[in-house]
């Protein structure tokens, strides 16, 4: 307990920060005021711990490196730019519409595959058939020949053209004579999942399988 | 005898709204608002760093570091804390863990268990000349300082600067540091003793005229 009456030097020192803070009893304050007012080193050491703690605390005493606060603000920069692509709900809507878009694309194809499955190779539109060969075309048929094919229709009114002109007419090649020119990836491969039906598109009359293939 | 005045962080009323504002934001994901938000306080997160680690580029590394790690748990941090003791305690932390692992101050802590129980007595009676604040305009005053400062063991230093430059309050203090309520007031009253003989005399009249206090020579 504190004397009321004598504080001792060593008394106030152990306690000196603790004025400084306000964390004392106002009993004790009271006496290290009396004991201030009368004792000069005492009073010395208060002035110089008070002046002390008030130069610290002035920020000009945190001096930071020249740049810093550049550096600081780069660095945030970059961190945030990342993060804030992806920390907002709404960051994740182009991510997500941009799934919901795949999903119904691939849905999409799916359906339509099942519709409309893959083109027979009648359906195929003629690979690389040089565009100055002759062809014979015939009445009654929208089929272009090599001129002597045994699947020429009414042959007495044939006539002749470029394969240019007769494609442009809407004739479409032989399966017969100009089966080399519709022996494409994408045939074959679609074919090759349906092998009965390509059996009978050989057999059939070429004819009838061009008119069906454009019904 | 006037009370301290102590420096806290006390923006005015205008200053604190837009920190709560610019807290919100940044919580709600506008990371872009985070740098306005910790700019006043980059002094003292600079400071908190090199006052542990007594070394600059440690000091920015740290001081980095800690914004970083502020800005990734920002959403934890509640209205009822002040902003800058967050942020202040997040930068002691990554201080000290640095500090642990570079073992660099070992030495200091054996030498620190010696006082812990004893009273300190002030060396220097003399009249106290008061270094005015104006002084700290001048770069030699300040150095003469952060030398003083450098010199006291670790364990009051880290007291003296989380209460006394970077103004938590002693609790705070002795969570940032993990000591007890008492521990930071033994520390704290001897590291303003300590700094007080260092600096007595003034600064007009020749600081550190006497032999700095060296290691295991100290007179406490």
């Amino acid at each position: 307990m504190v004397n009321r009456e004598v504080m001792p030097c060593e008394h106030v020192w152990r306690e000196i920060s603790n004025y400084l803070e306000g964390d004392v009893d106002a009993s004790v304050r009271a006496l290290m005021d009396e004991h201030f007012k009368s004792c000069a080193r005492c009073a010395s050491v208060l002035e110089g711990t008070r002046n002390v703690v008030r130069l610290y605390g002035d920020e000009r005493m945190m001096e930071v490196p020249a740049g810093f606060g550049r550096r600081l603000e780069r660095r945030l920069a970059q961190t945030a730019r990342v993060s804030s692509r992806w920390s907002t709900w709404s960051a994740w809507l182009v991510p997500l519409a941009a799934l919901a878009l795949l999903a119904g694309g691939l849905r999409l194809a799916n359906s339509l595959a099942l519709i409309n499955p893959p083109l027979t190779r009648m359906a195929q539109p003629p690979h690389g058939i040089p565009p100055d060969m002759l062809v014979v075309v015939s009445s009654d048929a929208k089929v272009f020949h090599v001129a002597g094919c045994d699947f020429i229709h009414n042959k007495e009114t044939v006539r002749t053209m470029t394969a240019k002109e007769a494609m442009h007419e809407g004739y479409i090649p032989c399966l017969r004579c100009m089966r080399k020119y519709l022996n494409t990836d994408v045939v074959g491969a679609a074919n090759a999942a349906s092998a009965g039906t390509e059996a009978n598109v050989d057999s059939d009359d070429p004819e009838e399988e061009s008119q069906g293939a454009r019904r | 005898m006037a009370e301290l005045n102590v420096v806290v962080d006390n923006p005015g009323q205008s200053g604190a709204l837009q920190e709560q504002e610019l807290i919100r934001r940044v919580q709600q994901g506008e990371n872009e608002h985070f740098y306005e938000l910790v700019r006043p306080y980059e002094r003292r997160v600079f400071a908190a760093g090199m006052a542990i680690l007594r070394n600059e580029s440690d000091a920015e590394d740290v001081a980095q570091e800690a914004m970083l790690k502020a800005l990734a748990n920002i959403r934890q941090f509640r209205a009822e804390a002040r902003f800058s003791t967050w942020l202040i305690q997040i930068t002691v932390n990554e201080a000290l863990m640095r500090r642990r692992r570079e073992r660099t101050v070992v030495m200091e802590g054996i030498d620190d268990r010696r006082d812990e129980g004893s009273d300190y007595i002030p060396r220097e009676f003399a009249d106290w000349r008061e270094i005015p604040s104006e002084a700290l305009e001048r770069k030699e005053v300040r150095q003469r300082l952060a030398e003083a400062l450098a010199s006291l063991d670790m364990k009051y230093r880290d007291v003296f600067v989380l209460r006394d430059m970077e103004q938590l309050n002693i609790q705070e203090t002795a969570e940032a540091l993990g000591i007890s309520v008492a521990s930071v007031k033994t520390r704290l009253l001897r590291a303003r003793l300590m700094l007080r003989d260092l600096l007595a005399g003034g600064w007009e009249h020749g600081w550190f005229s006497r032999v700095p206090f060296e290691k295991g020579n100290k007179p406490w």
